[in-house]
Parts: C-alpha cells; structure tokens; sequence
C-alpha cells in the first residue's frame, strides 16, 4: 500500500485561483466567480472546492456552476464564519487557494438520464443544487421532466432573481417557490417548501427527487416524500458537515462510517439507513 | 530476516554510536513514568518501562505541524520534515498502533506529510518487560508482533534477542558490534517471553473475541450505556490525546507579525471535545455528549476497522484508562457490558 503511494504529492497544497467576478446577491450571499491560474479544472455536480484565504483559512464550498460552463467555476457563499467573510472582502483580480474538486458522492449524472428529475431546496440549498440543473437544463433533451421547488424564509433573503425568473418563464421545466414570511407585496405562494410538494405534476414515485436545505429541513421533507411512495433509494440527500481537511482524514465530517467529503457529500437517502447520524 | 543475540552493553555501546550520527529516539524515565525523547546517552534508555506517558505516534503525526507556509497574494508552498531518525523502544501494541495509521495515511490519498515522516524513520521495537497497570494488549491481540518493525528486541534476563524485520533493520543488525547468532536455549527464552506476554499484558479481559466487536456494535446503537457512561464525561478529550490510533485533526492558519506571509498550521483535535463537529450556522451535529462517546468506540470498534480490513483500531495499551478522570473511557468495560446484555451470536 506505501508503494502506490505518491509522497511528492501533497494533497494539502492549494492551486491558485483568481476571482474574475463577484456580486452581492442578497444581505448575505455573494456570488464569486473564480478561474484557476493553472489551467481549467473538470468537476460532476456536487462536487466541492477547499477555498483558502490566505491568513483566513479554509472553508469547504460546494460548486454552483455547471460543468457545462467551461473555463471557470462559480461559489456562493453565506456571509457567516471567518472565511466565508474574508471571501466577501475579496476584490476582483485577488488570490485565493483552491484544492479540490472533492468528493466521490455526487449527482447520478448518468443515472439519471432519461428519468424525471424533482430537486427540492430551501434557502441556500439551492446552490450545490444549481450545478446539476443548470447542467440538466443544458443537456434538456437527455432528461425527463425537471421540477424545481425552491423555499426560503424571506423575501430579502432570496438570490439568482434573474436566473429564477427564466426558470419561471421556461415551458420544459416546472418552477414553484414559496416563502415562510410573505408581506404584502408578496404575490406567490406562502408556506414552507414541503406544502409545494402535493403541487407537482410529474409522477413523484418514478422520479429522482434531490433535497438540499438547512438540517431542519430534511426531516420534514423525508416525511412528505415518505407519504408520496418516493422509494428511498430515489431520493438524494445534501448533506453538510465540517469538512476540514477534504480528503477524508481529519474526521469532523463523520456521519457513522462515512466521511461526507469522501463519500458524500450528496447521498442516496437508502445508502444512509446505517447512519442515523444522518437526519 | 536474521536473528541474532547482543549482550545489554554491546547494546549500549551501539546506540551510542548512533547518537552519535543521527537523531535517536527512545524511552527515558520521566520522575516515576516514561515517555519518548530524543536520546543524549544510552544510559537514559529504558527499555525495562511499562508504558509511555504519550504514544511515539507524535513522531509521525506531531501535536502541532506546519502543513504550508504562503506569501498573502502569492500561493503556498509545502513544507515537509526531511530528518532521519531512529526510534527505540517501541511497544508490540504502539506498533500495531502505528501500522495501523500508516495505512490510513497512505491509503486513497496519500498524506505525504505523515508518509515521509514515516520513510524517514528506523523502528526499534521492543517486547514488553513490565507490564503496566491498566494493559489489556493481550485481549486485543497486539501483545506480540511479528512484523511491522524494523527491528524487535527482546530481554532474555542479560541480553537482547535482536530479529529484523525489514531491509532497513537488516542493515542495523549487520552494524551491531559483537552481535552473535542465538542458541535454540535463547529461541525458546524468547518464545517463553512472548507466551507470557500474550497471557499476562492483561488486566482488563475482553469478554469477546476483538473480531466480534463491529458486529457487537452493530446492534448496540440504541444501548443506554452510552447515555450511563456520558453522564460523568468532562469532554475533555484526554482519551483522544493520549491513544495511539486517534488521528483526527484540525487545520488552522497562522500570520506572521509583518501581515504578509505565514503558515498552515494542523494540530490533533478530539471527537470527544465539544465544537467538534459545529460549522457556521451554527450547527452542531454531535452536541449530545453521549454521542461523541459512542462515536469514539464505534470509531476503534468498527469505523476505522471497515477501513484498515478489520484490525479493530483499539490496541490495548490502556492510556486512556489512566487519563480518564471519572474512569469512564475503559473500552473493555464498556465492551464487555455490551457482550453481557446483547451477547456476541
């Protein structure tokens, strides 16, 4: 096993990337666009990115561009801890460090050819989630019916305004959002995201149902799925955790036996029947 | 490999020598207790120790090390420990201990840190001659070893029985002055040595076979010894600290006092502390205590072993039955009572 072992490599060593772009979406969230100065990188959907901020440190963030988008990658990070505010201070043209993509779990990028796609999001859940619609909806043709519920807590609080309005527009994708808190200028529907679920049209029990959301999330959702005959080993499950080092080493992204950053961090809901650690 | 017989002096005189050329690690008597250090003189050699205070697992994976160092603006560059050094005294069970994180470090991706640290170190291990007071090497099966070292002495009353166990031991061996080829009297003084040590290196027995552990554990999620034993549970991570198959760690970043460069920084962190597994949020997945305990034995029972092919990640040293202050952390007590109430068929 020490032979196949490659020490010239260390797998801690970030490459660095340059930030091309960036946004404020909402109070909180800003969208980065960034591009490796050593060339181009491949990704699947799901996969995510050790980004460094050099005295900062490192924060695992899940790529929200599709792989379809060539040259470049996107992030969008929550304002909320050391790093994710130092990569909100970064000014076009910084350093950052990159290592990565990570993770054997992604999206069933093949499997799920040809099947009726249900992606499920609250909040930001919505952005690991983007990576895969978009790529789905840039190869429309090789997949079935695409449904896209989207719930957040507040009007403020909701982002990709633009990219969201085409999705509402678009006739091969059924786009449904709710908020738990509407004011009056509100004209959707109110609620959280798990009273969209009776609203979908395409058949629930065939299709690919993906969640993503804050941990509480799950939970319900898993029970409304339950009630609509999804089989479990058709749902997959988002899951997050403090992925420190990436590579499956440092052990704070446990979940029983898995390693979310190894073997996650997107899971068929059957496969986790042995980690009730989990939900 | 070869065996060979070397009287204690002859012994002495070649840790000398090698002191003399390069760094030599080995047990030295701390007041009333033992631990790892670099060695000055053979005389503070104590190969008669019971146990270490720490395991020698610092060597590979120390305390605190710097991963990277980065100019801010400008990337990051690697940086690795390059000595060479000799490490004396090593336990059959540390052994199995460090074996076993080699495995884990150089499987799927290779930490390279870990692994040249690894290269660069000579392993001299050493058969227990005291054993300590809370072992239970002998319950897990790491009271002997048969490979793994580099070289493995054993006290025979008078003199070490020396066998290699690599190319790298073999070449040591050759350059023992004085060392001379065993009789089948000295063979079977070690092998009595070791068939006490297989019996004796026991003050905790294991009720079950260490094989049967993960299925023991498979059925015993919901069991209330979990909450029972955390009741008392300080979190304060000194099991974790002190065992020689806990390997998790942290990764922190560290500025120098002019702003521009610095280093990355990892450090070890325990299952059992709380924050362990808090992210921004904030969520914590593991906030009861009672889970970060049973995590840590399905870790040795069961987790790591579905990694390393089977070895349960417990070796028996005991150090966490000594470092535990509501002497709750006894792997075998809290084993034993789960062959008691769930059985082991």
């Amino acid at each position: 096993m020490q032979k196949r072992c490659s020490i010239e490599k260390d797998i801690y060593l970030p490459r660095l990337a340059t930030l091309e772009k960036k946004r404020l979406m909402n109070p909180t969230e800003m969208y980065v666009r960034f591009t490796l100065d050593d060339g181009d990188f491949e990704f699947i959907p799901g996969q995510l990115v050790e980004v460094s901020i050099a005295g900062i440190g490192e924060a695992p963030i899940t790529i929200s561009s599709s792989p379809t988008q060539k040259g470049y990658f996107e992030l969008v990070v929550r304002r909320i801890g050391n790093v994710t505010n130092a990569i909100h201070r970064l000014r076009i043209g910084d350093k950052v460090g990159i290592r990565g993509p990570y993770g054997n779990g992604t999206y069933p990028v093949k499997e799920a050819k040809g099947r009726n796609l249900v992606f499920v999001c609250g909040g930001i859940g919505l952005v690991p989630q983007r990576s895969f619609i978009n790529y789905v909806l840039d190869k429309r043709g090789e997949y079935g019916d695409i449904t896209v519920l989207l719930g957040t807590k507040c009007m403020a609080q909701r982002f990709f305004h633009s990219e969201i309005d085409a999705w509402s527009h678009r006739k091969d994708i059924q786009f449904m959002e709710t908020v738990d808190q509407a004011d009056d200028c509100w004209l959707g529907n109110v609620g959280v995201v798990t009273t969209l679920i009776p609203k979908i049209e395409t058949e629930l029990s065939s299709a690919l149902v993906f969640v993503c959301g804050p941990p509480v999330m799950y939970k319900f959702v898993l029970l409304s799925l339950d009630e609509a005959k999804v089989p479990r080993e058709n749902i997959y499950l988002n899951l997050e955790r403090k992925m420190r080092c990436g590579v499956g080493k440092c052990g704070h992204c446990q979940i029983n036996n898995f390693y979310v950053c190894v073997d996650g961090p997107v899971f068929r809901y059957s496969d986790l029947s042995v980690a009730p650690e989990a939900i | 490999m070869s065996v060979k017989k070397v009287g204690k002096g002859a012994f002495a005189k070649f840790v000398d020598k090698l002191i003399r050329t390069q760094t030599v690690i080995g047990v030295k008597a701390r007041g009333d207790r033992f631990d790892f250090d670099v060695l000055e003189s053979a005389k503070e050699l104590r190969l008669d120790y019971d146990r270490t205070l720490q395991p020698p697992k610092k060597y590979f994976l120390p305390a605190v090390e710097t991963l990277l160092t980065y100019e801010i603006g400008d990337g990051y560059k690697s940086v690795f420990d390059e000595g060479e050094f000799v490490l004396i005294g090593v336990h059959p069970y540390d052994l199995v201990a460090i074996n076993q994180l080699d495995r884990i470090f150089s499987q799927d991706n290779c930490d390279a840190h870990y692994m040249k640290r690894r290269n660069n170190a000579t392993i001299i291990a050493c058969d227990v001659a005291t054993p300590s007071k809370n072992v239970f090497a002998s319950s897990m099966g790491t009271a002997t070893v048969k490979k793994g070292f580099d070289v493995l002495l054993t006290d025979i009353c008078g003199a070490y029985i020396a066998e290699s166990g690599s190319r790298k031991g073999e070449a040591m061996l050759a350059k023992i002055e004085g060392a001379v080829k065993p009789t089948k009297e000295d063979l079977k003084q070690r092998e009595k040595v070791w068939g006490e040590n297989r019996k004796n290196l026991n003050k905790h027995q294991l009720k079950c076979k260490p094989s049967d552990l993960p299925k023991l554990l498979d059925k015993a999620y919901k069991h209330p010894v979990w909450e029972e034993k955390a009741k008392t549970c300080f979190s304060c991570g000194s099991c974790n600290l002190v065992c020689p198959t806990c390997y998790c760690f942290n990764v922190q970043d560290d500025v120098s006092w002019d702003m521009k460069s610095g280093k990355r920084e990892r450090c070890w962190d325990g299952c059992l502390l709380d924050g362990f597994t808090k992210v921004a949020g904030p969520h914590e997945f593991r906030k009861n205590r009672a889970d970060r305990f049973r995590h840590r034995l399905y870790r040795k029972g069961k987790y790591v072993p579905a990694k390393i092919g089977g070895e349960i990640a417990c070796v028996g040293c005991g150090r966490c039955v000594d470092a535990c202050l509501p002497d709750i952390a006894n792997p075998v007590n809290v084993y034993n009572r789960l062959v008691d109430d769930l059985g082991v068929k």
